[in-house]
């Protein structure tokens, strides 16, 4: 995985990017299965593998496929990067050990969840009645967020917006 | 992608699948891994698909864009309204179990409509974003013709 | 996976700091994005990573088992992903405004032509 990511840092031509991308995520999705998060695992696999890959592929259709190699080594945002990545590692120093079922995480709402889920809801898989029952406002404003992000690529890109420009009419009717 | 034969037989096979198994996740998201989020993306994916083997014009009739956009609010609306629903039910809103007589059964149906709004939501933008950056592409084609 | 300790978190960290090197480093609109997206799953990563529990479960109820990970973090990164797929896709689309605008893509270049104007 910290392969692919590399490559990706190191690739010019965008189109590779891409793909690595997309492997990357596939990569992810699996992880995701190992650390027992299925319905996340199933997510990432649709999402970051299929549909944001074919986002990114349109999207460099209509730009352009190479990046322009500056060739010189940025050291500046290295020297940031590595400052800040040393800073997140001293700071996981205090963290629970992984999979310590006594971490505070753990401890707090989710054994309620687990123990009443099935008899409040009636619904085995506990993620789905977490997302839709108990924290359904979250749920609705997320819906919110993706209604909102089609409206404006719909804006951005709708074909009634591009003939009133061709046309040289120009501007929004109020 | 006219002449890519093998191509056109096999997602021709495979697309019906994609949609039964998008339909599964999305009622089985109860039981086991799934739900609404998943099964938009899938149904999504498979009518994306569609689009790239057999031209976006051809995709464009099975999903025509105004159906699209009312698939966004419809998804947004039903599931505000089941909160609505459970509020004239006389509970909070959003709290299922004032839908029905049984709460165990409200919980359910409330669940199957949020998910239902959930997944009608989230296909119906996919569709609507991966349509509008094929199309913009498509046109500059012409264009350039 | 059977490295105890806090070995995932420093994989979480080095993905994190590659995904703020693209960003901040390259000068192309489009891996910018990727690097944003990359930086993105890295939370993720790290959410699902404090949720796993020891010798526990996926989440869903059944009979013979005792442990289960957390589904909180689960709940709230589907959740993530779906909306981060909307936001790629929203900074994808002005990308493909400013190409038209500009015809480039290319951070540098767009502000010669700024300055030019």
């Amino acid at each position: 995985m910290t392969i692919t990511v590399v490559m990706v840092v190191r690739l010019h031509n965008l189109f590779a990017v891409v793909m690595l991308g997309g492997i990357y995520s596939l990569l992810a999705a699996t992880m995701f299965v190992l650390f027992d998060a299925v319905d996340v695992a199933f997510t990432e696999a649709a999402v970051g593998a299929g549909v944001s890959t074919v986002l990114l592929l349109g999207a460099l259709a209509l730009t352009s496929r190479e990046e322009k190699d500056t060739g010189k080594l940025a050291v500046i945002p290295l020297i940031i990067v590595i400052t800040v990545g040393i800073a997140l590692i001293y700071g996981t120093l205090d963290m629970p050990l992984y999979g310590d079922p006594n971490a505070p995480i753990h401890v707090h709402v989710a054994p309620y969840y687990l123990e009443r889920g099935m008899v409040e809801t009636s619904v085995p898989n506990i993620v789905t009645a977490v997302l839709a029952s108990y924290r359904g406002f979250d749920t609705l404003g997320e819906v919110c967020v993706v209604f909102t992000a089609g409206i404006g690529v719909l804006m951005l890109l709708s074909r009634e917006r591009l003939t009133r420009r061709y046309r040289g009419v120009g501007g929004d009717k109020r | 992608m006219n002449h890519h034969l093998v191509v056109r037989v096999v997602s021709k096979l495979l697309i019906p699948f994609i949609l039964l198994f998008g339909l599964y996740v999305q009622f089985h998201g109860d039981f086991g891994p799934g739900g609404g989020f998943q099964a938009g993306v899938i149904f999504a994916a498979a009518l994306i698909l569609y689009a790239l083997v057999f031209g976006l014009d051809n995709a464009r009739k099975v999903a025509p864009d105004s159906a699209v956009r009312v698939g966004m609010a419809t998804g947004v609306l039903l599931f505000g309204f089941t909160g609505v629903a459970s509020l004239l039910g006389g509970g909070n809103y959003l709290d299922y179990s004032a839908l029905s007589q049984n709460p165990l059964g409200g919980q359910h149906l409330g669940i199957l409509l949020v998910e239902l709004g959930v997944g009608i939501t989230v296909c119906s933008v996919m569709i609507a974003i991966f349509f509008s950056f094929a199309g913009r592409n498509h046109r500059l084609d012409k264009l350039e013709e | 996976m059977e490295f105890p300790g806090l070995y995932d978190y420093w994989i979480v960290v080095a993905l994190m700091m590659a995904g703020l090197y693209i960003v901040i480093a390259r000068r192309n609109l489009v891996k910018q994005m990727v690097g944003l997206g990359i930086f993105q799953s890295s939370v993720f990563i790290f959410y699902i990573a404090m949720g796993k529990v020891e010798g526990g479960t996926a989440p869903i109820l059944t009979e013979g088992a005792t442990a289960y990970s957390n589904p909180l973090p689960h709940v709230l990164i589907l959740t993530a992903i779906v909306v981060g797929v909307a936001t790629l896709a929203l900074g994808l689309a002005l990308i493909v405004r400013i190409n038209e605008a500009y015809g480039t893509i290319e951070e540098d270049e767009i502000h010669e032509k700024e300055a030019q104007q």
